[in-house]
Parts: C-alpha cells; structure tokens; sequence
C-alpha cells in the first residue's frame, strides 16, 4: 500500500513539473529563435517581478483574474462553457457604476449595494444564457458569446454624453462614485494593495465550500460528470443549469468591482476589456482548483508585469502572450499525458498482480 | 482533515501573499536614474507601424533623433489594458531616464497625470487630451478641420453622391472625425447621402481590427457608396485594402499621408487623400523645448490654420478640386464656417 501512496504523489508532481519544464523549454527556443539570449530574459523577468512594488501591481492585477476565473470554473465543474464572462462583468460594472454615481449613501450601505447590483446584472445577464440552453436548448457556448456583443452594445448606446455618461475631454465615463464608495486599501510600500484582494479571496473560499462541501455542489459536479446519471439519482438537471449560470454570472459581476471600487470609481470608454477571456485561461491553468486558480492569477500578472520590462530590454513584446500560450497548453497536455500514464501503470500492475495469481494458483494445482 | 488544509490555503495563497511578499524588498524605482536619454514614447494600440496615428508620432522622434541628435525609445500599447498596464510602461520610460515622455493617445491622460507627480523633474506629453499638471504639456489637433476638408473632397469625388465614414471606437475623439466630415460633406453637396458608422462602441479594439474594417467598407461598398473615410488607426489598412478592389471607388486615409505609406504602396492608386494630424511636428518641438530647457507645458492646440492639420495632395488626385478646397480652407480658418467637433 505504501508503495503505491508514494507513486501517486509522484504523478501528482509530475503533472505541474513536466508542464514548467516544457514549457520553459519551449519558450527559450522561441526567444532563441528571435536571436536573443533567454537566460537573460528569466534573471530579467525574475529581478524585475521580485521587486516591491512589482509584487503589490501583480497583485492587484492578478484579483479580478482570480474572480473571473472563479466565475469560469463554476460553469466548467458542470460541463458549461461559459464564454460569456466578459460580457457579464462589464455590464454588471456599467450598471453598478451607474447607481453607484447616483447615490450618496454611507459607505457600509453604499459599497455592498453596488455589489449586489453588479452581481444581480452578472447573474441576469448569464441567466438568460441560461434558459435559453433550458428551454430553446441553444448552446451556451453561442448565446453567452453572442451576449457579449449585445451587452458591449447596450454599453456603448448607454455610455454616450447625455444618457447615462458625461464627458471629460476625450473619456466617457459614467459619474464618478462619492468618496464614501472606495474601497479600503491596504497600505504597502511604495503603492496600496486594493482591499479587493480579500474578497477574492473570501470568494475563493464560498466557491471551495458550496462545490466540495455541500449537496448542491455535489449535484453539480454530479451533472457535470453526466448529466443522465445525475437525472436518474432525481437531480433536476434543468434547474441546475439555470443556477450554475446564475452563479457563474454572479461571480462574474464582481470581476469588475476592484477596479470600479479601486481605481477609476467610474465605469468609462477605458474601462478594461477582456478580462472574462483571460478568466478563461486561468481556470484551465489552475484546474478549476480554488488555490491552483490564485497561484495561476499570480502568474499572469507576473508575466505581464514582467512582459512590459522585457519590452523595455529589446525583446518582442508578443513573447509574453507566447509564454501565456504555451504554458496553458503545456499544462492541459501534461496532466492529459501523466493521467494517461497513470492510467498505464495502474492497469499494468493490476494484470501483473493477477499474473501472479495466476501462477500461483497454477503452482498449487500441480502440487496437489 | 485534507479538505479542511485546502480551505486555508486558499484563503492563504491570496491574502497572505498580499500582506506578507509587498512588505519586503526593494523597489524597482529604487534602482536607476541618471541623465536624460532622450524621447521616451509611448504608443497607443497598433504601434509604431500602424501607418496613421501612431507612426505620425514615430516620425517625430525619427526627426529628432536625426535633427536634434537625442536618441529615443518607444513601447506599445496591448489591446484591452488597463490604467495599471499604461502607468507601468509610462513610469518605466520615465524610470530609465527618458525625458520628456510622450502618451500616444487619449487614454494616456489619466495615467500621464499620475505618473508626471512622481517626476516632476521630467516633462511628459499627452497627445489628443488635456491633462493637468506642471510638467505636462498637452497636445490637441483640430481632426474636425481637416475632416470638413475631407467632407468637401468626398462629396466632390463621389459618383453616386454616397460617401461613407468608419470610425474605429465610438468615442469623442473619433466623433470629431464623423462631425466635420460630415458637415463639410453637405455643405458641398446638400444632395449627398452621408453615411456613419463605427466598427466598435466601445473597445479600444476598434483601432486595432483591420479584418473588422474590411468588412465595414465591403457593406458600404456594396450599397454603392463610393468615398470612404477611415478614421480608426491600424484598422483602416484593412478598408483601405478592400476599397482598393473595387474600380472607381476612393479611400481617404488618417492621421499620416497614407499615400506615401510603404505598407500600403499596393493600394495607393485609390487613396484619395489623407487628413493628416501632425503629431511629428508636436512631437519634435516638444523634445527641441526639452533639449532647449525651456519645456513646453499647457495645452497646445494643432488647428488647420497653423497647419497641424492638413489635406495631403500626394498622388494628385484632387488636383482638379484644388481651388475649392483651398476655398473651403480659408473660410475655417477665417471662422466663416464653424465646424461642428460633435455629431
């Protein structure tokens, strides 16, 4: 029994193992491959990533990663793709910001009811993806991705001088938040970190709870595996895509909170984009793991936080969205490889163990 | 007991990381400094060879680089940045010793704004927004001047009295292009059809998608509008490439004379002409005013009347219009016709 504990653990560190080596690999022959020297590019990228205030802006950029990934797994632990993230998070910001510069109430009222209401219109907003898989049986593949387009367009009618936004020279933005709607920082040197960081956090901690620990995650994860099987145990499968998509987009609502509540207190024509899809390569990164996910998020911001210095030293730009690339594929192929090995190994052992029987048995028979 | 270890590592992995890992070592800002190394430059997505918006800048530090003998260094924007991305690159040019430091581009005045505090010994620039500070000069250009020109030369050339506009991002900025494009259109010709439309409403994509481009001016193609003007950065190469497959049909090019664009050569039989922003001249005489030491800072406008925007002439395709559009010339500088930034 021991022996077998023990070539478990090393297939579990095989998987991330062979992924960074590969993909390190990889990455040094492309950059070769641009006529510069890699091992320059690492000590630069570690020398610069390690630096104080590098740590606080990975950090901060890493937060609404770690909540868009979030948002992401909970869709993926129950077999949806939920592409749609992107779409959620910005309107959900919009329409929090909208009410958000509406209101001046006390901060303790004021900062939860703006996240209530970005994760209301989250969840609406993939709500509909929702019912229309339920009920018109559309992939929701199809229908979050065609949201995005409609949600960046009722955004875009919306964001205009006169309707729900001002000018301010060139930028549109919504009104800015009162003071009482910023959130806490946590003072570091030489920049804050956003106090955001902690509810991603807490987030974090809801989404290992409700799918480990409760029946309902259980059912999810249940529907997930397959979806006739769950129904036959009297799961209602319906209603489960409708609830997970709620969720999903609930998460998603709060993706765009540590900047709205952080940094631009308004949501604006420069509100950051693109963050759902980012979520996307995250989550596949950390294996929809709650801390596999964090330590994912972190390295993102490392790597574009890093990637902006190897710019400054001479080397492509791209090479950092080529690294972001690779490893995601690398680690989908690792564990893919090391789970099909063990797999392998397993069933080598069982026949082994049953050869063995079989020889002995063999033996006794002669014998008698 | 494992399940529960997971539970506080992954409150851990996140918190912890924040609290502990920022406290300690040194600053990147810490490290460096020295003199200054000349233009730091800053572009907006696209880049450098983006043959409009980003490449008339580039032009500017060439010249002076050349001219004034100070060399230079410039860093591109990412599609769907954030303020912390922009800051990052901004303070890395001013960090190395660059001076003075120039944003490409509106969505650089927040951040140009913040980082221009913690140097105040460096001047930085933004181009196309005004942004408050001692050490920052910023720089606007009339777009809807030169774009009424471009109005009068389309309603002009157009056969079918159907002229087009594609913006790259529904935005102010851009909403100055469609504005005087479309005022000077029908001051030329009340009977022209003018048509509008942006390839994005909101994402900064739009400068930055010339696949997207190419088939915006396909559309306005095939319901036979025969002058497009494409305000919308590295995206018009692509309606240029598609209004170059259809006879008689004309582009009007942005920001640089796209008719003298190399990458654009194979198409330059239909660039009509270019509204050209003159972010070279800006950029040049900011860094001169820096090596000069006597920074420029405050806002500079670059109007037709100074020449910051003009019409280009190059191919000599509105040759025979010349006359009227000189016409059309003097009376916006004259302010008899005032032209409208907003549509």
């Amino acid at each position: 029994m021991k022996t077998f504990d023990k070539n478990k653990l090393i297939l579990a560190v095989a998987a991330p193992v062979l992924a960074i080596v590969t993909a390190l690999v990889i990455t040094s022959a492309i950059i070769g491959a641009t006529g510069k020297d890699p091992f320059h590019a690492f000590q630069v990228m570690l020398d610069f990533g390690s630096k104080s205030d590098s740590q606080v802006w990975i950090i901060n950029k890493a937060t609404p990663y770690y909540l868009s990934a979030l948002a992401v797994a909970i869709g993926f632990r129950m077999n949806l793709f939920n592409i749609g993230v992107d779409g959620q998070y910005r309107i959900a910001a919009f329409f929090a910001a909208v009410v958000g510069g509406a209101l001046t109430l006390p901060g303790i009222i004021q900062i939860p009811l703006i996240i209530l209401v970005a994760m209301a219109v989250g969840a609406i907003w993939a709500g509909i993806a929702g019912l229309l898989k339920t009920t018109r049986n559309v992939n929701e593949v199809i229908s979050t991705i065609m949201l995005n387009a409609i949600g960046a367009s009722v955004i875009g009618y919306l964001l205009q001088d006169g309707r729900l936004a001002e000018k301010e020279g060139n930028l549109i933005h919504t009104p800015y938040l009162p003071d009482s709607a910023h959130f806490f920082e946590i003072p570091t040197q030489p920049k804050p970190v956003y106090g955001f960081v902690v509810i991603a956090a807490l987030a974090g901690v809801a989404y290992w709870y409700v799918l480990s620990r409760t029946r309902f995650g259980f059912d999810l994860r249940t529907v997930g595996r397959s979806e006739s099987a769950a129904q036959a145990s009297g799961v209602n499968v319906k209603r489960m895509v409708v609830t997970s998509m709620v969720l999903s987009g609930a998460m998603a609502g709060l993706v765009g909170m540590p900047t709205l509540l952080g940094v631009s207190y308004n949501y604006g024509t420069d509100f950051p984009t693109g963050i759902g899809f980012t979520g996307i390569a995250i989550a596949l990164l950390g294996r929809n793991n709650p801390v596999g996910m964090a330590l994912a998020a972190l390295l993102w911001g490392f790597l574009e936080r890093t990637g902006t210095q190897l710019e400054f030293e001479g080397y492509a730009q791209e090479i950092v969205g080529v690294m972001q690339g690779v490893i995601v594929l690398c680690v989908v192929i690792a564990y893919e490889v090391v789970r099909r090995y063990g797999l392998k190994a397993q069933q080598r052992k069982v026949g082994e163990e049953l050869a063995a029987q079989a020889r002995k048995s063999d033996k006794a028979e002669v014998s008698a | 007991m494992r399940r529960v270890s997971k539970i506080t590592a992954a409150g851990v992995a996140t918190a912890a990381l924040a609290f502990t890992l920022s406290a300690c070592g040194e600053s990147s800002t810490e490290s460096g400094g020295g003199k200054s190394k000349g233009i730091g430059l800053a572009y907006d997505v696209g880049g450098r060879d983006d043959h409009s918006f980003n490449e008339s800048a580039a032009r500017g530090m060439d010249r002076a680089q050349k001219e004034l003998g100070i060399s230079g260094r410039d860093m591109t924007a990412k599609n769907g940045e954030t303020e912390a991305d922009r800051e990052q690159r901004l303070n890395s040019l001013a960090e190395a010793g660059y001076n003075p430091v120039i944003g490409v581009g509106f969505n650089y005045s927040k951040s140009i704004e913040k980082v221009a505090k913690d140097f105040p010994n460096t001047t930085f620039a933004v181009v196309d927004s005004v942004a408050p500070g001692k050490n920052i000069d910023s720089i606007t250009f009339g777009e809807h001047e030169g774009s009424y020109l471009a109005g009068v030369a389309a309603a002009l050339k157009s056969k079918n009295h159907k002229v087009g506009f594609i913006g790259g991002v529904n935005n102010a900025l851009i909403q100055k292009f469609q504005a005087g494009f479309e005022q000077g259109a029908k001051e030329t010709d009340p009977n022209v059809e003018v048509t509008s439309e942006y390839l994005y409403a909101n994402n900064d994509k739009g400068f930055n998608d010339p696949a997207a481009a190419k088939e915006k001016a396909k559309g306005m193609l095939d319901r036979g509008i025969d002058v497009i003007y494409t305000a919308a950065g590295l995206s018009g190469n692509g309606s240029i490439e598609a209004i170059a497959g259809q006879k008689d049909a004309w582009a009007i090019g942005v920001d640089s004379d796209q008719y003298q664009q190399p990458g654009l050569a194979k198409y330059k039989d239909h660039i009509l002409t270019s509204v050209v922003k003159n972010v070279d001249v800006a950029v040049f005489e900011l860094a001169k005013s820096v090596k000069d030491g006597k920074p420029l800072t405050g806002n500079h406008q670059y109007l037709l009347k100074d020449g910051g925007v003009s019409l280009s002439t190059s191919g000599g395709f509105i040759d025979d219009i010349k006359d009227k559009i000189e016409a059309a010339k003097q009376k916006v500088v004259s302010g008899q016709v005032k032209v409208k930034t907003a549509p």
